[in-house]
């Protein structure tokens, strides 16, 4: 026994740490620097899936029938195999169109009808509050067993109920995170962090609790097993048919489907996993992170289980309280103790969760449209109504957990854990077909979501709750023996006299019959609505929409209504900050103060983000004078849309060309300044000192006649090369202009390099490098320009005279025929073109290596030398290693195909 | 680079319905029997094993990236 003192302060103590995270990701948030953009926090955040009755019931379940607690998890497993395809797309959907909660969702798809988010309001209420009053037995049944109270009941008086203090403390919690401020996301990173916090307490603790009793009281797992199985009762746990009777595979698949459809469709599951999202890539790992976490809680659940059936002997004390009994029958206070606080977690991250997401439904989807009917509300114009809107969800989460309090007061013995969740699993799997079939089938309609939904919700209440309330004692147990007024047929649990099926499956099958049935009866019967249907679209082809959207509305609005109608809803702030952003956008307002369709929508949808989407629309349609649209006039808006997409695409094209052209130009004319600067400095340096030569030679008669043939040589080079250089801009200039002449003639390629090579020899003497020359004994004749081609060659190999190293320089010519071309290679052993140089060389004025250190030249004898080899028709290249020297090669077509044409223009 | 580390629609799918088989009648009554492995009963063990498999598989599919563009479902 543990004093209560002690567990009291402990609980306390456990909540005011996760009142201390919460402030801690809200600052975080605020500070921009998000806690849970995070794939690992936001699986962490899911685990609230996790509740008591995870932490309890699954031992409790496990204890009596064996494997039969993990379909509630495999579901969850199957379910996240397809995350990345549905819950992305719910993600998205409710991103763009600001929804917060299912009951949003549902009644967004369908026209943003009022009704439909007041019925799936009220369906979630109805299904949710027993499993409030669950978590609060459980935390309850704990307090009483680990401080020795007898019996788990809530003996005392309620204000004296440690369970009533600790809703309190929640529903504060749950108001100061949950409603502190009017998010239009309705984001609250503090309280997801915090939850995140609680998954991990619930998971430590737990599995602190397995290996205490797995290699604390037993010797390892096997040790149960080898121990269990000499108990005919404990064997039979861990076969299908174990109790005697035929393996249920119906209900294990009916189980498997629930859990799949409650993973994503219960409130506190849509709240972490679409509404708290803060970055939908995060879906991609958190999807296998979170049923790894799954597995990691339930891998203890059987040796528990198990362990404690031995440990007490079967039937000697409650299974669902083993995590607890068991550590505190050993004297382990400590351990039983922090087991608590983990099913405390559980309870918690629970209940805040879950009455954060029921309370915006109440508030935006009953209490709201309430309100915007009486007239005393509507003609309080002007004011602003956050803190009223923050007020009523306050009051609507006290509400919640009060109600979710009394139910447990009133009916918290009537059922163990584990029926109680699966009736609020069952409740919420109604929503199944409105919300998938809307996020897939553009035909579906409001009348068939809502007569699904209406029908789903009236079986699972006649065959499912009816039943749970008859065996409470609260109506005559006849009704669900003999059947209403005693007609056999009406059973609620045999409906039609259907039998073999457990009463979970057998309310399931027929709810969901009858609302798949009506749901896709009602959709056929009749075509949707104008805003039905413009809604499907919006839906169904979230992913297909790149920025530009229809817009579905027609109408005049004016601007000052419109501005008056979001300060009163977003408050003033977030107001001024729509229309400015807006008038950034857009330019100025017009002089009528007229409003368009986009603005109107946006507004729409900013205040859809803190009232929900129905209620939004009642709002905005009080301010504006709106055409109603006909299905036509969706099809035509759709039709603009996608026009003035295909237009903005065209448009971007083209700009993206100007773009390119304006780019080329700006490099061109980059680059003939570089030339024009180029020429320049080529030319001044010969002209220096040509100039300067002359000078002394005019200065200093007195200079004698050898001294004067030598400066009179250095001028005669000088000069020779300003002319050569000069040439070559012109033969450059005029071969890129193509005015150059062109004489064509046989030539035979192996003497044209024999020659070159013999012309350069002089050069390679003086430079010291030996010449090899690779050649063929013949080479078939080509058609080209042989003077041009000598000065293709003479270029080559003079810049490989150049650059070959002083010492033991070597250069290799070779010719070879390769296809139906000759290719012509001039090796050097030189210091080669670094690769970030190649692209470049032949360019005009690049020259190879560093400005430093390379030989002196124009810069221009590859460029024209390309020219040259392109005008052939043959083309040029170079393969180099740095260090390892540069292979400079060309390649001529033996039959170049613009010969005729270019001696036609030749002759001209 | 948009496409890449996309999980690809169809093999999601035909994951989630290897799974739903794996589990469920009749694979399900495969895993029952007598028989132990290291020392513990085979149907939970196996179906713990199923349930790690699929959560290995679904990470490689989720993070191996081979994914190509325009495989992972309906974003342009």
């Amino acid at each position: 026994m543990i004093s209560p003192a002690v567990v009291l302060g402990a609980s306390f103590g456990y909540l005011l740490l996760l009142f201390a995270i919460a402030a801690w990701g809200d600052r975080r948030a605020a500070e921009g620097r998000s806690l849970i953009d995070n794939a690992a926090v936001y699986a962490l955040s899911w685990g609230v899936y996790c509740t008591a009755w995870t932490y309890f019931g699954s031992v409790g379940r496990a204890a009596t029938s064996g494997v039969w607690f993990l379909p509630i998890y495999l579901g969850p497993m199957l379910a996240m195999l397809l995350a990345w395809i549905v819950l992305r797309k719910m993600v998205r959907i409710s991103r763009v169109y600001r929804i917060t909660s299912i009951a949003d969702f549902v009644a967004s798809r369908y026209g943003k009808s009022p009704l439909l988010a007041a019925l799936v309001t009220l369906i979630t209420v109805i299904g949710i509050v027993p499993y409030i009053a669950l978590q609060l037995k459980a935390a309850s049944a704990g307090f009483h067993l680990l401080t020795g109270a007898p019996g788990s009941a809530p003996a005392a008086a309620w204000w004296r109920d440690g369970v009533f203090y600790v809703a309190l403390a929640l529903a504060a919690f749950a108001i100061m995170f949950g409603a502190r401020h009017l998010d239009l996301a309705e984001r609250h990173e503090g309280m997801v962090a915090a939850i995140a916090f609680e998954s991990v307490v619930k998971l430590a603790a737990f599995l602190a609790v397995g290996a205490f009793v797995t290699w604390g009281l037993f010797d390892g797992m096997d040790d149960i097993w080898a121990q269990a199985r000499t108990v005919p009762e404990l064997s039979a746990l861990f076969r299908l048919d174990g109790g005697g009777e035929p393996f249920a595979y119906a209900e294990w698949f009916s189980l498997t489907i629930l859990s799949m459809l409650s993973v994503l469709l219960l409130p506190r599951q849509f709240q972490v996993m679409v509404v708290e999202c803060v970055n939908e890539r995060r879906i991609r790992r958190a999807a296998w992170l979170f049923p790894a976490y799954l597995l990691a809680i339930n891998i203890f659940v059987l040796p528990i289980a198990v362990g404690g059936l031995l440990v007490f002997g079967p039937g000697a004390a409650d299974a669902e309280t083993f995590v607890l009994s068991l550590p505190l029958s050993q004297g382990a206070a400590a351990i039983a103790l922090l087991a608590y606080i983990g099913g405390l977690s559980a309870v918690t991250g629970m209940l805040i969760v879950e009455t954060v997401a029921v309370s915006t439904m109440v508030c935006n989807d009953l209490v709201m449209p309430s309100l915007l009917r009486l007239d005393r509300f509507g003609n309080r114009a002007g004011g602003d109504l956050t803190r009223l809107l923050l007020n009523i969800r306050r009051v609507a989460i006290i509400a919640v957990l009060m109600l979710g309090y009394l139910y447990f007061r009133i009916a918290g013995e009537a059922y163990a854990l584990v029926s109680i969740g699966l009736i609020s699993f069952a409740a919420v799997a109604q929503f199944a077909p409105a919300l998938f079939g809307g996020m897939y089938w553009r035909g579906a309609t409001w009348a068939g979501a809502f007569g699904g939904l209406l029908g789903g919700f009236a079986v699972w209440a006649y065959t499912l709750m009816l039943p749970s309330v008859a065996k409470s004692g609260w109506l005559p147990i006849g009704l669900v023996e003999h059947g209403p007024f005693g007609i056999e047929l009406l059973k609620p649990e045999r409906l039609f006299g259907l039998t073999g099926l457990d009463s979970l499956t057998h309310s399931l099958f027929w709810s969901l019959l009858v609302n798949v049935g009506l749901y896709v009866g009602l959709s056929l019967a009749r075509a949707p609505a104008a805003r039905e249907a413009s809604q499907a679209l919006l839906f169904v082809d979230v992913f297909r929409r790149g920025g530009a959207e229809p817009v579905f509305w027609r109408g005049r609005a004016r601007l000052d209504d419109l501005k008056a109608l979001a300060r009163r809803f977003l408050g003033a702030a977030r107001a001024a900050a729509i229309f400015e952003e807006e008038a950034r956008g857009f330019g100025p307002p017009t002089p009528e103060r007229v409003a368009d369709a986009r603005l109107v929508d946006r507004v729409e949808r900013q205040i859809a983000g803190a009232v929900g989407a129905a209620s939004a629309r009642v709002i905005v349609a009080s301010v504006v004078q709106e055409e109603p649209l006909t299905v036509d006039d969706v099809l035509e808006i759709l039709e603009e849309a996608s026009q003035l997409r295909g237009y903005a695409r065209a448009l971007e094209e083209a700009s993206a060309e100007l773009r390119a052209a304006n780019e080329q130009l700006k490099t061109l004319d980059q680059l003939k300044d570089d030339f024009v600067s180029s020429v320049t400095h080529e030319l001044r340096t010969p002209l220096t000192s040509i100039r300067a030569l002359s000078e002394l030679l005019l200065d200093a008669p007195e200079l004698g006649p050898a001294q004067r043939e030598e400066f009179l040589q250095i001028i005669v080079a000088e000069a020779e090369r300003l002319s050569r250089l000069v040439n070559q801009v012109l033969d450059l200039a005029k071969i890129e202009a193509g005015g150059a002449e062109w004489n064509w003639t046989e030539v035979d390629l192996r003497a044209l390099v024999t020659e070159a090579a013999r012309a350069t020899s002089e050069l390679f003497r003086e430079r010291g490098a030996a010449v090899a020359l690779d050649l063929p004994d013949t080479v078939p004749a080509l058609r080209a320009d042989a003077d041009r081609l000598m000065q293709v060659m003479q270029n080559l190999l003079s810049n490989a005279a150049k650059f070959a190293p002083r010492q033991g320089g070597r250069v290799e010519i070779a010719l070879r025929e390769e296809g139906d071309g000759l290719v012509v290679s001039v090796r050097d052993n030189g210091p080669g073109v670094a690769p970030e140089d190649r692209a470049g060389i032949f360019e005009k004025f690049r020259q190879g290596g560093d400005e430093a250190t390379r030989p002196p030249g124009t810069g221009l004898g590859l460029s024209i030398s390309r020219q040259i080899v392109e005008h052939l028709g043959g083309k040029m290249w170079v393969e180099s290693e740095p260090g390892r020297g540069a292979c400079f090669a060309f390649r001529l077509p033996l039959h170049p195909e613009r010969e005729p044409h270019e001696r036609e223009s030749a002759d001209r | 680079m948009k496409g890449a580390r996309r999980p690809r629609t169809a093999v999601l799918i035909a994951l989630c319905g290897a799974g739903l088989a794996l589990v469920n009648f009749p694979l399900l009554a495969l895993w029952d029997g007598d028989a132990t492995i290291l020392g513990l009963p085979l149907l939970p063990v196996a179906l713990f094993l199923i349930w790690g498999g699929l959560i290995a598989a679904l990470a490689l599919a989720s993070e191996g990236g081979e994914g190509g563009a325009g495989q992972g479902g309906e974003e342009p």
